[in-house]
């Protein structure tokens, strides 16, 4: 027998933190909200530029012709017997979507902050959405990427199928590193200051402009505790092969990400009731 | 079971106040207070002996949750606050600004969570704080009415669904395909509102929001709002408006200081509140100065009451008074005299005008205004006379008041109106 009250949904709202397992039910019931957030970014991204989306490629590829001529030409940086403007147009897509997603999920709350005042909803979602975002651009860079190889007769292999593996998981170092930022940026707005400055680091921090295999054993599979490190290697591995399968390195990786995804999760809820009254 | 809709027990929030709560702290201010904090802990340990500290979300001692601010730089926005809400009540939430009526819509739609306390809502809830959250400037009225429906809890197929019933409703049609940002602020907040009508929770949170809109549009929601009503929607609804309250609404809560200190009819509950903040100016208007000799004075300021006066300041709704004033205008030629009626808080009712005289020679000037009927519903009022230039209201020269109240002893319901009136009935069978 059924009572009719009972199957209303009843809300409690009590002091204290979250239950995690609500967290998710949450999350997927509020899934049409994070696909109209995403879709809000990416509608608003190019409005009333001239440019528009030229600048997905404009970025990475003028990048490249910089870096060619510091690293590749002059400096000769090795480039794992891969012509070099392709080697680093090719480490630069990556890190570009990761760069730019994290950026955009770290100030997400503080930029979404009429939001979090006035309506309920599941405040993961915020720093999720902007992640998708630079996937167009991505995509659109990935053409002229695909561009340049056939230039330089290259051919990608089999491993290419793993790309969509590589490109969700610079998303997931992205997320897992912007979750913990965007909920410190709504108690400390020194944040939002770091985050240009971190993102130039961390360039450098990164295989995008030199190889790892730079590094001897085990600092390289080390290395991989830069979870970009992984990302970078393997994505360029996965389209243009090469002597170095990222193996070791890229298990560190995932296992970098994956700590600070549920360090950042842990935080994130434990700051969420505040939110609302800090933002 | 039972129909209970919302549930309310000791519900309480603290907000921090000071310098701290103006804005976000830095990291720097962080990271010196937790080098500090051990310290401080040290010191306090020793002040005390070994006795630890209860933790801060323990209930305090009464005297420190006062609503007002404590020593230690918390207020209690709401205080032990505990009410339940059948299903399909309408419930208006009055009070003064800072009363706590808004932290209680932020809390029972859980945009921020309480100290203490709990609250239970059986059924979906809708709230709606404020009109068009989420509109991006930048985006068509189409793409905002589906981000809002989203951001306030509705599926894609839900608006999908509702979608045309919206915009017919918001009455922009041929706008639907323009962003936003060209938008009339009007135009602006009939979009917003009509999302939100369209959400069909259960249970339902307003905020204020009906205060904007045009006349003809406010009608419209008022009567959306009912028939939501009338489908067993439950409303709880923060306003100012007290009309509102009083047509719409078939009970009010009046918050003071984060509690609430009057709970049931909604005409009951007005006066109660009314009555408070009366009592309120009546003991700021006794620390006014008197004005300097010199300056226009309204020194003589009678009220005779006439007919249908159930008490020196009680009048029944068709009560008659005559007004008699006098006063001082050295620096004027000539002078208006005004008669207002206002509610407790100030909204003004009706306002007379004498013509413009010459003030006399002696440079006194009296006046003698008669009212037949006030007309006006249950309620508490101020009666105002005052002295004005030519320029009339714009430029009140010396001005004095009188509180009264209005009770009707028929006590008859008066639902839906702003005046009181009567008419002559003859009723019979038709031909």
């Amino acid at each position: 027998m059924s009572i009719p009250d009972e199957a209303r949904p009843l809300l409690v709202i009590e002091a204290g933190e979250n239950r995690v397992a609500g967290q998710f039910r949450d999350l997927w019931a509020y899934r049409d909200l994070l696909y109209f957030l995403a879709w809000r970014d990416f509608k608003v991204r190019y409005k009333q530029t001239v440019l528009g989306a030229a600048w997905a490629v404009l970025q990475p590829f003028l990048t490249m012709i910089v870096f060619s001529i510091f690293f590749g030409y002059l400096a000769k940086i090795p480039s794992d017997g891969i012509s070099y403007p392709v080697f680093a147009y090719c480490g630069l897509l990556p890190w570009s979507l990761f760069a730019h997603a994290l950026g955009e999920s770290s100030n997400s709350l503080v930029n979404n902050q009429q939001l979090l005042t006035k309506v309920y909803f599941p405040r993961l979602i915020v720093p999720i959405a902007p992640l998708f975002v630079g996937l167009v651009d991505f995509a659109v860079a990935f053409a002229v990427l695909l561009a340049l190889m056939a230039y330089y007769g290259l051919v990608p292999g089999p491993a290419g199928f793993l790309l969509p593996f590589f490109i969700g998981l610079a998303l997931a170092t992205a997320l897992a590193v912007g979750i913990w930022l965007s909920a410190l940026n709504v108690q400390y707005r020194d944040v939002r200051y770091t985050i240009p400055f971190l993102t130039q680091l961390w360039l450098f921090a990164t295989p995008v402009a030199y190889p790892s295999s730079l590094l001897p054993e085990p600092w390289r599979s080390l290395y991989g505790l830069n979870p970009m490190a992984g990302v970078v290697e393997g994505f360029r591995w996965a389209l243009l092969g090469g002597a170095s399968s990222p193996g070791p390195q890229l298990a560190v990786s995932i296992l970098a990400v994956l700590v600070l995804l549920l360090g950042g999760l842990w935080y994130f809820n434990r700051m969420e009731q505040t939110f609302a009254d800090v933002v | 079971m039972n129909n209970l809709a919302i549930r309310v027990e000791n519900l309480s929030k603290r907000y921090r106040i000071g310098a701290r709560q103006a804005g976000y702290k830095t990291l720097r201010e962080s990271l010196t207070s937790a080098f500090t904090a051990p310290f401080r802990r040290l010191q306090r340990t020793g002040d005390r002996g070994r006795k630890t500290e209860p933790p801060s979300s323990a209930p305090g001692p009464r005297s420190s949750v006062s609503g007002q601010p404590s020593t230690d730089g918390y207020i209690w926005a709401l205080k032990d606050l505990s009410f339940e809400i059948k299903s399909g009540e309408v419930v208006g939430i009055i009070g003064r600004n800072g009363a706590g009526k808004s932290t209680l819509l932020k809390l029972l739609s859980r945009v921020t969570r309480p100290t203490r306390g709990r609250a239970e809502i059986y059924g979906r809830v809708g709230s709606l704080l404020e009109v068009g959250t989420g509109f991006h400037p930048e985006l068509t009225g189409r793409e905002n009415t589906y981000l809002n429906g989203a951001i306030l809890g509705m599926s894609r197929a839900e608006i999908d669904r509702k979608f045309d019933e919206i915009v017919a409703f918001a009455e922009i049609e041929e706008f639907i395909d323009t962003p936003v940002k060209h938008y009339s602020s009007g135009m602006y907040v009939r979009l917003g509102f009509a999302v939100a009508a369209h959400l069909e929770p259960s249970v339902l949170l307003v905020d204020e929001v009906l205060a904007v809109g045009d006349a003809p549009f406010w009608t419209k929601s008022i009567n959306r709002i009912r028939e939501l009503q009338n489908q067993g929607m439950t409303v709880l609804l923060v306003t100012h408006n007290m009309w509102l309250v009083q047509t719409a609404c078939v009970r009010a809560i009046c918050l003071e200081k984060g509690e609430a200190v009057a709970d049931g009819s909604p005409l009951h509950v007005i006066q109660t509140y009314q009555h408070r903040v009366a009592a309120l100016l009546d003991t700021r208007s006794q620390r006014d100065d008197p004005p300097p000799p010199g300056e226009t004075r309204l020194d003589v300021f009678r009220v005779h009451r006439e007919r249908g006066w159930l008490s020196e300041k009680e009048a029944s709704p068709d009560a008659g008074l005559r007004v008699e004033m006098a006063g001082e205008c050295p620096h004027h030629p000539a002078v208006k005299f005004l008669i207002r009626v206002t509610s407790s808080d100030g909204l003004p009712y009706f306002t007379v005008y004498s013509d413009l005289h010459a003030v006399p020679p002696g440079k006194r000037i009296a006046c003698e205004a008669s009212i037949p009927h006030l007309m006006l519903l249950p309620g508490e009022y101020l009666l105002w006379g005052a002295i004005c230039s030519a320029e009339g209201e714009d430029n009140l020269l010396a001005q004095q008041r009188l509180p009264f109240s209005v009770t009707d002893a028929a006590s008859t319901v008066h639902k839906y109106g702003l005046f009181w009136n009567r008419a002559h009935w003859r009723v019979g069978q038709s031909e």
